[in-house]
């Protein structure tokens, strides 16, 4: 499949521009095409963090994360899948139910107004403290 | 091991206890088990036989669980009475002749109802009361009568009074004895008893001894009493007590009481080692009880006796609690005061019409019976005393006074009791039993019905129980966390008063007032449900769309590869041709799989997050609205097509269907609601089955509630009868809003309410008479929710920054390439796992 996001990336090649930072909705999350990943991208204003993990949900094997309640598991921030409600960490992407799984997470920065995505499992800061 | 051949007569409530505990026990394969069962149907609720009078059928009123003999290999001879028993040959032999030998055989064949030998007793309308047959019976003659007349003024002719009553007959009484409920109660309670009843409509007339039935002049017999005075009836239903059915036993030999009954001894054996009798057709050492819970001890003394226990039956407590007409009635013990020396403590109060008694033992330390009328509060906690001996304080009278000064009175705390106590009576079961159970696990009054059967007999000791469970999770430490979730130290019920009382419209204002952290995929939905059935805010605002749980994030239902359904609402069922056109159209256009709901709406499947907006926009242009089926709200109001159409509907179904649908559409509840409205009592709608069903009656609607189908099915309860329109939708209002106040999350209202001390009549007592003082709110709640719904696609589709939540990529306008469908049976489904291995994907995280 072809690459759409070809004409987005900027000069420094690893980082995607994805959206506005306010087009984020609060608390809440949306999917986002990086090369061929679909990305989940979390906004939380409590600590006015942004969280980026895959949005594929190895459970149900659909691409929904994005779409799951955020939140907190005795203080560790997850998205709960929409679809069997197993719990994924934001910062690792270990699964809590299933040692065995985790998901990938991607670096995530805020240059200007704009929200940027390094690659699949990059070296780097998983989330970006505004 | 060959098998033993093990023969039951009668399938009576005490016959099917026996077979259901032998099942139950490690022997049942022992034996080769067969029964007889005289009536044309097997064992029912005696003990509830009124019931049938109000509304419950003679299926409600089974206690055999549908295939429970078939699936223990019980042989049940429906219909056919067993007619001799050849004890040298030991067989039975039936009426339809079928003989089969026994290796043992149990008596459990009841007792019949006396009828006085009085001349003119056995004419036309002259009826008793026992079976569903002799209710069919009382039901017909009903019809053609205006005046009906109870001989016998105890327990069972009280039942029948109030069958006669609720038939819509002048109801009248007619006791021998100087006083009513005789054997349990003493004069004043009686006197109690008499006044409340009169109260209620019902002629009592004691101290009558009936002479003669004869022709009346205006009614169709007239009876004469001794006194003189005379009475006209149209029916006279004979309720003066039972006799054993002990024929079988007597032709066959077996030793018998000179007055009847089947003599047994303490491990209820007859003078036949190989026979046993249970139940009220048992004489033990000489007495007979007409009570069930006996007669379940003794069927359970004969099982572990089988088993090889050192099981005996000593005799049975026959205190009772019931309710008469709606009076409180107890009687405990020795409620006469005859054992020597005995002392007595009255409490009487005219005006509210209270009569309390307690008997104590002359040193003034042991409670030996008592006497409630009016109130039977104190029941439990004075039963425990008498039963368990337990040392009275030294002001006994303080048992049975009002508590003036707020404190909660002497009341027997549940620590208190011995494990040996017994708790409920219909099924023996101890507090040690109990403790058992809380330590295997049980930790709400569900699960411990479930496990032990305490409190699923007559329900008299769920209050006990109830305090039993509380205190012995307290002891544990255990006390059940009932908080939310983590982040809120609060059950679903303190958020919704705090969100009422404290104006708080967001999550964020309420995690941070009353909460800790984050929040979860617990709480934040269970809150945005909360909000939404108070302030009814359009629920994907920015604040609140974060809270929503999978399906109204969407406001659509997600499906295994996520995609949505789409369900629009088709109330009461009616739907246009145009209306079905627009959604086949839609169907077409957007390639979705059709398919009809058990709830009588249409479902499209397959349908992407990205093409909702677009789809609801056709439909909207349709005239069609949302069907909240993503929510945890009203879905539908199922109906049949009632006396528009149907040559049997008594009223208009759809219309009220249509009515009440649009009444309650968009409200959001702790679970999803169903409801159903049928126009005859042929129940088309299947309105017993729903969390509120209406079924048109002659005279108006019958409410029935707490009913649903799913994993645990339940049959409604009948709530009110023959109610206007207005009346009820007035109590549907407040039933609703009660159960949005107070149930926890995910609760349907069937368990709900099994968990209300009190349960059925507890919120009856607050719905219809107002107990608690809160009608008005709730009816005002309801109207304020009523005045403020939207259709939330209508508000999705007007508003372009709300039309944009629901694209798949925030930053291109491609689909979601992992979504495949296949063709099957003309439409689409979605890809199996296996076939996506041969479909390229191309995008995958």
């Amino acid at each position: 499949m072809k690459n759409v996001n070809a004409a987005k990336q900027n000069r420094e090649g690893q980082w995607v521009d994805v959206c506005a930072v306010e087009e984020l909705p609060p608390n809440s999350g949306v999917c986002a095409l990086v090369a061929d990943s679909q990305v989940a991208v979390f906004y939380l204003t409590k600590d006015k963090t942004i969280y980026a993990v895959d949005n594929y949900d190895p459970f149900s094997k659909a691409n929904v994360l994005s779409r799951g309640i955020i939140g907190d598991v005795k203080g560790e921030v997850v998205v709960a899948s929409p679809i069997y409600k197993q719990h994924f960490s934001l910062k690792s992407g270990q699964c809590l139910e299933d040692a065995s799984v985790r998901i990938a997470t991607y670096p995530v920065r805020v240059v200007g107004d704009r929200v940027q995505l390094g690659h699949r499992e990059a070296v780097g800061q998983p989330f970006c403290r505004r | 091991m060959t098998k033993q051949t093990l023969v039951v007569i009668g399938n009576g409530m005490v016959g099917h206890h026996f077979l259901e505990t032998l099942a139950g026990s490690d022997v049942r394969d022992r034996y080769e088990i067969v029964t007889f069962c005289e009536e044309p149907r097997l064992a029912y609720d005696r003990v509830h036989l009124s019931a049938y009078f109000s509304g419950k059928t003679a299926a409600d009123l089974s206690l055999v669980q549908s295939g429970f003999y078939e699936q223990h290999g019980i042989t049940v001879h429906v219909g056919d009475k067993a007619v001799a028993i050849d004890r040298d040959r030991r067989t039975v032999t039936s009426e339809k002749g079928i003989e089969i030998g026994y290796d043992r055989l149990v008596l459990a064949t009841g007792s019949y109802p006396f009828v006085p030998p009085i001349p003119g007793h056995e004419r036309k309308g002259c009826l008793v009361y026992r079976t569903i047959e002799d209710l069919e019976q009382i039901v017909a003659a009903a019809q053609t009568a205006t005046i009906g007349a109870v001989v016998g003024g105890g327990l069972l002719g009280l039942e029948a009074a109030k069958a006669l009553k609720d038939l819509g007959l002048d109801t009248h009484v007619v006791e021998f004895a100087p006083r009513l409920m005789a054997v349990q109660i003493d004069e004043g309670g009686g006197a109690m008893l008499r006044h409340k009843i009169e109260a209620l409509g019902v002629q009592v007339h004691t101290g009558k001894n009936t002479t003669n039935i004869g022709d009346g002049d205006e009614r169709r017999h007239k009876m004469q009493f001794a006194d003189g005075e005379e009475l006209e009836t149209d029916i006279i239903l004979f309720s003066a007590g039972i006799r054993p059915r002990d024929e079988l036993a007597r032709a066959a030999g077996l030793e018998t009481g000179p007055r009847g009954g089947i003599v047994i001894d303490n491990q209820c054996r007859t003078s036949d080692d190989a026979i046993h009798a249970i139940g009220e057709c048992a004489l033990w050492n000489e007495r007979i009880f007409g009570l069930v819970a006996p007669g379940y001890q003794m069927a359970r003394t004969v099982v572990e006796r089988l088993a090889g226990k050192e099981s005996q039956f000593t005799g049975a407590d026959m205190s009772t609690k019931l309710k008469l007409m709606g009076v409180d009635v107890a009687s405990i013990g020795d409620a006469h005061a005859r054992t020597p020396g005995a002392r007595c403590y009255t409490y009487q109060n005219e005006p509210r019409e209270l009569y309390k008694k307690m008997v104590v033992s002359a040193d003034g330390k042991q409670l030996l019976g008592a006497v409630l009328v009016g109130d039977a509060a104190e029941y439990d906690t004075l039963l425990q005393y008498c039963l368990n001996g337990i040392e009275l304080p030294i002001d006994p009278d303080s048992l049975i006074l009002p508590q003036r000064d707020g404190s909660a009175g002497f009341g027997l705390g549940p620590d208190a009791l011995p494990d040996s106590a017994q708790i409920c009576s219909c099924y023996s079961v101890s507090k040690g039993r109990i403790c058992e159970a809380i330590d295997a696990g049980c930790s709400d009054l569900f699960a411990l019905k479930a496990e032990t059967s305490a409190s699923t007999g007559c329900g008299g000791c769920a209050a006990l129980l109830k305090s039993v469970l509380d205190s012995e999770l307290a002891k544990r430490g255990l006390e059940v966390n009932t908080d939310i979730c983590e982040h809120f130290p609060y059950t679903r019920q303190d958020l919704y008063h705090l969100v009422r009382v404290n104006d708080i419209r967001s999550f964020d204002e309420l995690i941070e007032q009353h909460g800790r952290g984050l929040g979860c995929d617990i709480c934040k939905p269970a809150v945005a449900s909360i909000l939404a059935a108070c302030w009814n805010d359009y629920v994907l605002n920015d604040e609140h769309a974060g809270l929503q749980d999978t399906n109204d994030h969407a406001l659509a239902n997600m499906q295994k590869n996520g995609t949505y359904s789409i369900v629009p609402r088709v109330p009461g069922g009616e739907i246009t041709p145009d209306q079905m056109i627009a959604m086949a159209e839609v169907a077409k256009k957007y390639n979705l799989y059709t398919k009809i709901t058990g709830a009588q709406r249409i479902d499209l499947f397959g349908a992407r997050l990205e093409q909702l907006p677009d789809i609801w926009k056709e439909l909207i242009d349709a005239g069609l609205e949302s069907g909240h089926a993503y929510a945890k709200a009203l879905r539908t109001v199922k109906s049949c097509v009632g006396s528009t159409w149907c040559r049997y509907g008594v009223d208009d179904s759809v219309g009220l269907a249509i009515e009440l649908e649009n009444r309650y559409k968009g409200l959001r509840a702790p679970h999803k609601l169903k409801m159903a409205v049928s126009g005859c009592t042929r129940e088309c709608a299947e309105a017993q089955g729903k969390d509120v069903g209406v079924i048109a009656t002659e005279n108006g609607w019958n409410l029935y509630v707490c009913g649903n189908g799913g994993m645990k099915p339940r049959h409604a309860d009948l709530f009110a009868t023959d109610l206007d329109r207005e009346t009820l939708i007035r109590y549907i209002d407040r039933f609703f809003m009660f159960y949005i106040k107070t149930a926890d999350r995910l609760q349907r209202t069937s368990v709900w309410m099994e968990n209300l001390e009190g349960g059925l009549d507890y919120l009856k007592s607050v719905i219809i008479d107002d107990r608690l003082g809160i009608c008005a709110e709730l009816e005002q709640q309801m109207a304020a929710i009523i005045g403020t719904y939207q259709c939330e696609w209508k508000t999705t589709i007007s508003d372009e920054s709300k039309r944009k939540r629901f694209r798949h990529f925030i930053n291109s306008d491609l689909p979601d390439s992992n979504i495949v469908f296949v063709d099957e049976r003309g439409q689409i489904r979605p890809t199996r796992e296996e076939e996506r291995k041969h479909i390229r994907v191309a995008v995958v995280g």
